[in-house]
Formats: structure tokens, sequence, C-alpha cells
């Protein structure tokens, strides 16, 4: 027994070259069941054309200081909102002027590659101005940005922590698993929009400190109170998953290799309900976009001149009135919101249909 | 005898159970496994058996370390490993591997046969992943599956394949000492022939020993050298096959091979029958004395109460036998043909 103790020489296959055969098995590439869903997801044309839509638009976002755009906030001050201009009308002018808030360096940049491209060339008023004579387009643009980042907040830390949290509670299981669910408990309880409201006027409160000395401003707490909200339902469906998978035969084979727990979460456990978790996931971000809308709606997200889509529809709503309709102030943003979020869900109904694992090799 | 490899005594594993008091914890105990002992020699084959609920898969998990046991003792090559932690038990995993019932769901369905083959050479640090990925090929040979299909999914094999993958993984690490837990009961009956023949195969050809759990008599007897019939947490007797087979010497063992159909109807009809009354006691309160007491055909051919008050203990028949009973009945039994084949 012992001198055969080591790797290689007992699994003898007899003079058959491995390294010949290594290479003739690259040949015979299984489908993973992500490959599997994928195909499938493809197959889904709803949500294909979801999730094209989705890219497109996201892919927009990012690249919004190189668009020829107007700048979102440079001011035209004028009497009133002007109506929209169809391209076929007037496509585009000059007079662009590089007024924004402080960007970061990478925008800066960009900004500076659109300048030595368009010169000073601007879109025309495709969807209109408001009443300060700032472009909607643009606005709708550059507002889809922060819903974005808010999207990435509580995705990134629904991943990061509501899955390595629930995985690790649901594998320990009995007490620890207790405590943990009941931390998420007591978290769950407290009035979230209390939360934001008080942290925001503290915030507030202390703003110049806070900013010189931390580095805090008001936008980073707003995307850290999503994210330290959202993550806790996120951490409830993956416990409820593990938990299930917790008992199964490949993981207690595992268990038998010798895996440490670490490698049993993160090799097996983790894989096997990102499926779930991804749906779970275009199922969240919708809602975390309402909620920043509704909280810039109410004045407590994203302050001017930054834009996002809720302080769109407070600027739109303010100007409807019997006398007069701006309906493009309103149309567009709630058109480009609405949108995205069915798309989205849409999506996250294909992806639910796609990795169903009973729909395996189905099309 | 030369010394065994694998030594099992006075195996307890008692699980919390009943009603819950306020702390949380259990009143009572389930006493899933109530006191088996055997031993395993390099390159032989026991077979262990009796019907669902009697602990045969406790036995199994508790012997890798799946479960921590209660009390008794676990020695593997005089090394004792019941009551190590994990972290001490880990270079025994190497030399004690367990294959598990089901194919379907002992396999990670997100993983590769690479990486499912090379997680063991991974984990205890035995192999670079080139070399990994050669093992597990020459595994995939030695399994009798096609080397080439290391990048395949579990899902793109069948359910005798997928065994064999399992299989595959537990030797991995070169163990001496195989569990396999109802190995085949998942499997067509044509694919339970073939992996089978497979482990006795492997059997031979890296004298490995099996502890092999079934509650297929017919499997159990072509493959084990002998055989321990467990009811409720005890084993009742323990024989080599032939003698096992052909003469049992406890009711419960007679009853249980009574009941194994056979393929001649002519036969089937003549032979004696043995069915049991009543149902198998809660281990959560067993009998006082015998556990197959109450259901016991024969309990009045012992004077007194004494299956009632005591509780036999496993013996060897003879100083020298090994064979071994826990009845306190008179062993003057004829063979039961009607039990063979």
């Amino acid at each position: 027994m012992g001198a055969s103790r080591q790797a290689g020489n007992r699994w003898d296959l007899g003079g058959r070259d491995l390294e010949q055969l290594a290479a003739e098995a690259a040949e015979f590439r299984g489908e993973s069941l992500w490959q599997d869903a994928w195909r499938r997801l493809k197959a889904n044309r709803t949500a294909w054309w979801s999730l094209v839509f989705l890219a497109l638009f996201g892919g927009l976002a990012i690249l919004a200081p190189l668009l020829p755009v107007p700048s979102p906030v440079h001011l035209d001050l004028q009497l009133e909102p002007q109506p929209p201009v169809p391209p076929w009308e007037q496509l585009g002018t000059g007079g662009f002027e590089p007024d924004y808030w402080e960007l970061g360096a990478v925008d800066q940049a960009l900004v500076e590659v659109r300048m030595a491209v368009f010169d000073d060339w601007q879109t025309g008023a495709w969807l209109g101005t408001d009443g300060k004579g700032r472009d909607i387009l643009s606005r709708i643009i550059w507002g889809s940005r922060t819903s974005i980042l808010v999207a990435l907040a509580a995705a990134f830390c629904s991943l990061a922590i509501g899955v390595t949290y629930g995985a690790v509670a649901g594998y320990l299981g009995g007490r620890i698993d207790n405590l943990m669910m009941r931390v998420v408990d007591i978290l769950y309880s407290i009035p979230f929009i209390f939360l934001v409201i008080f942290l925001i006027t503290v915030v507030n409160e202390y703003r110049s400190e806070l900013e010189d000395s931390y580095g805090i401003d008001r936008e980073m707490v707003f995307y850290v109170v999503i994210g330290a909200v959202y993550w806790l339902t996120m951490a409830r469906v993956v416990r409820g998953q593990v938990l299930s998978l917790r008992n199964s035969e490949f993981i207690e084979a595992a268990r038998v290799l010798g895996a440490s727990t670490a490698r049993i979460v993160f090799t097996h456990l983790v894989p096997n309900v990102l499926s779930i978790v991804i749906v779970y996931l275009t199922l969240t971000i919708p809602a975390v976009m309402l909620f920043e809308a509704f909280l810039s709606f109410l004045g407590l997200g994203i302050e001017p001149p930054k834009v996002s889509w809720g302080l769109l529809a407070v600027d739109g709503s303010e100007m409807v009135n019997p006398v007069r309709l701006y309906w493009w102030l309103v149309v567009f943003p709630a058109l480009a919101m609405g949108t995205t979020l069915l798309a989205l869900n849409l999506l996250g109904d294909g992806l639910r249909d796609a990795l169903d694992p009973k729909m395996r090799g189905k099309d | 005898m030369s010394a065994a490899l694998l030594e099992v005594t006075n195996l307890k594993k008692h699980f919390p159970a009943g009603e819950t008091t306020v702390l949380g914890g259990r009143k009572g105990r389930l006493r899933a496994v109530d006191g088996v002992s055997f031993s395993l020699e390099a390159g032989q084959c026991l077979g262990l058996v009796g019907e669902s609920g009697c602990g045969k898969s406790t036995v199994a998990r508790t012997l890798v370390g799946l479960q921590r046991a209660t009390s008794g003792s676990i020695k593997l090559d005089g090394q004792e490993l019941a009551g190590l932690s994990q972290r001490h038990w880990l270079p025994y995993r190497r030399r004690i591997q367990m294959i598990f019932q089901d194919p379907y769901a002992s396999l990670d369905p997100r993983q590769t046969v690479a990486s499912i083959l090379g997680e063991p050479a991974k984990i205890h640090g035995l192999a670079k992943p080139r070399e990994r990925k050669l093992l597990a090929m020459r595994l995939l040979e030695v399994v009798g599956l096609n080397p080439r299909h290391i990048n395949r999914y579990p899902h793109e094999f069948s359910g005798g394949q997928r065994q064999r993958i399992g299989i595959a993984r537990a030797l991995a690490l070169e163990p001496q000492v195989l569990i396999c837990d109802e190995p085949v009961s998942a499997l067509d009956v044509s694919i339970q022939a073939q992996i089978i023949n497979l482990l006795d195969e492997l059997k031979e050809r890296f004298s490995l020993a099996y502890l092999f759990i079934a509650h297929d008599l017919a499997v159990v007897r072509h493959i084990s050298d002998s055989v321990a019939v467990m009811y409720l947490g005890k084993v009742v007797e323990q024989a080599p096959r032939d003698e096992l087979f052909e003469a049992p010497l406890h009711p419960y063992t007679r009853a249980l091979l009574s009941a194994v159909p056979l393929p001649d109807p002519e036969q089937e009809r003549a032979r004696e029958r043995i069915v049991l009354s009543g149902d198998v006691p809660s281990p959560l309160s067993p009998p006082p004395g015998c556990a197959f007491e109450p259901r016991c055909p024969r309990r009045a051919e012992v004077p007194g109460d004494r299956c009632k008050r005591e509780s036999p203990q496993l013996e060897a028949l003879a100083p020298s036998s090994s064979r071994r009973r826990a009845c306190f009945l008179e062993n003057s039994w004829g063979k039961i043909q009607d039990c063979q084949k």
C-alpha cells in the first residue's frame, strides 16, 4: 500500500499518451448549464430584445459625455419650455458649451474627446427643453446614469453581502443560522424611509464637516443606505435555497473528501444558487430604480444640478397646469423609465424560464 | 485472522429528538445506531443489510465523519477516528471514502467531470492543475469511461455512467476502505450488474475493503464475503456469506431471507414464508429486552420472559467461529432450502 500511495503511479494507463488524450478531450466539450440557459434565453425573443435594449441603454448612459448632446445643465433662460423639434426638422445646432458639475477624471476625458470629435455641434431639442432651457434628451440620458449607479450599488451589496451571508447562514445552520437571520429580521423591521430621512437630515446638518474630513457626501449616504437595505431579501432567498441544498449528496461528498466550509460555500453552494440570485436581481433592480426616483422626487435623493429620473419627474409635474400642457416634460422621462423597468421585468421573466432546471434541454 | 483494517466497536449514534425543552434542546434520544461492532480486512467486502430505518446509512455516515459518533470506537489501522475533529480527521479521509446512493444527486451539476474528479487532489494538495486533469482522465479509464469526456458535465451522462464517476471520485484519493451506501439501488437492474462487477473488479485490483450497504439481498450475496444483518440500530447476526444465506441463525434473518422473491414461480409458491406481524418499534423507545422480541415468531421457545427483560449480545457461536448472533434461541436449526438463490 505504502509504495502505491503517491499520486500518479496507481492509475497507470499502460503507456497511453495522456497528453494526446487531453488534446482529444478538447473536442468533447460539454455544454454547461450556463451555456444551456444562455441558448434558451436567446431563443426567447422577448427576453432577448429586452436584454439588447438594456445593453444599448446602458451603453448610452456610460458613454453620455461622449454623445453630441447638449449639456444637461446648460441654462438658456427663456420664458417657457420649448416643444420638441423632430430631428428631420432640425438635426443639430452649434454652440455647445461644456458646463457640467464636477465630473470625474474619466468623464472629463470623455468630454474632451467629444469636444475634439464634434467640436461645438450638438443635437437640437429633439425631445424639447424645460423651463430653464435645458435639453430633455440630454437630461434623460444623464439621468439614467444615476439609475444605473443605484442599481449597481444594490446589485453589488446583494451579491457580495446578501449571497455570502445567506449561504453561510444556511450552510452552517442551527444556532448560528438562527442568530444571523434574527439580525436580518431586526434590520428588516427598521422603517427604511425614516432611516433615509434621518440620515439625510443628519448629513445635511453636518454637510461641510463630513465632506471635508471624511469625504462623505449626501449622494454617498444615499447609495450606502440603498445597499444596506437591499441585501436583506437576497440573504433570505439564498439561505432558503442553501437550506435545501446543504443535505444533498454532492455537498456531503465534498465534506467526505474533506472540503472546508469556505470551499463548499463558494465552489458548490453559491454556483448552484446563482441562477435564482440572477433572476432575483433582475427583479430587484427595477424596484431599486423606482425607489431612487421616489426619493429624488421627495427631495431626499439626488440634488440639482445633478440629474436623475426622479428629479425629471418633479420638474415635469411642477410644470403641468391647466392653462398650458408641457406634455414633453412628463411623457419622455416617464417613457424612458417605463420602458427600462418593463425591459428589466421581461428579462427577469425570461431568465427565470431559461435558468429553470426543469426546462433543461428544451427550446 | 489477520489484523483488521477497520475495526468498529460498540458504535453508537443517538440523535436528539422528541419534545423540545425550554432551552431548545430535545428530551428524547433517537437511537439510530445502538452498539454496532464489526471488523473489516483488506480486500474483504462486508455486506450490511436490514430494512429501511434500521441505521445502516447512519453507520456509513458516522464512519466517514459526516456525523460524530455518540460513543464507541472506529479504528482504522489501529488509529482511533471517533472523536477526532474535522481538522484531525482530514488525513484519514484519504484512506476511507464513500460512494453515494443517488448518482443524480451526488455530482455537482455545475462542475465538469475534470473538476469533480480533480477536487479531491486539490483539497489535499496532491497535484497541480495539469496533473489533476491527467489524474481525472486516468480515473475515468479505471472506471470504464472514455477519458476524453472529462470536459463534460454530469447531466450529459446516464445514471450508470454517473455512478461510475462517483466511484472514480471516491477512488481519487487512493483509499483503502470504501463505504458503499446503497450504490446500486437507484439504478436499473441491468446497470446494477455492471456497477457491481466494476466494484468487484476494483476490489481485486486495488485490494480495497468495502462496507457494502444494501437492502437488496441478491446484490449483497453476490459481492460480499461476509454479511451483517441490522435490526433497529443493532447487528443481530453476522456470518460468512454462504453460511448466512444457507443457514440463518437469527429469526429476523430467516424472516428477511424468506421475503426475497424467487424467480421460479413453482418454488415461490411452495416455499415457507415468514410474515412478521407488527411494525418495527420506534427507535425513540426501543423495547427493553431484545429489540426483535415484539415481532419474533419464536419468542415462546425461550423459557421465561428472558427476551423481554434481557438484551441478547452479539456473540460468536463457538470460540473460533466467525458466526456471530444476538439471540437466546438454541441454534439447532436446519438449512432452509427455500432461501437459496
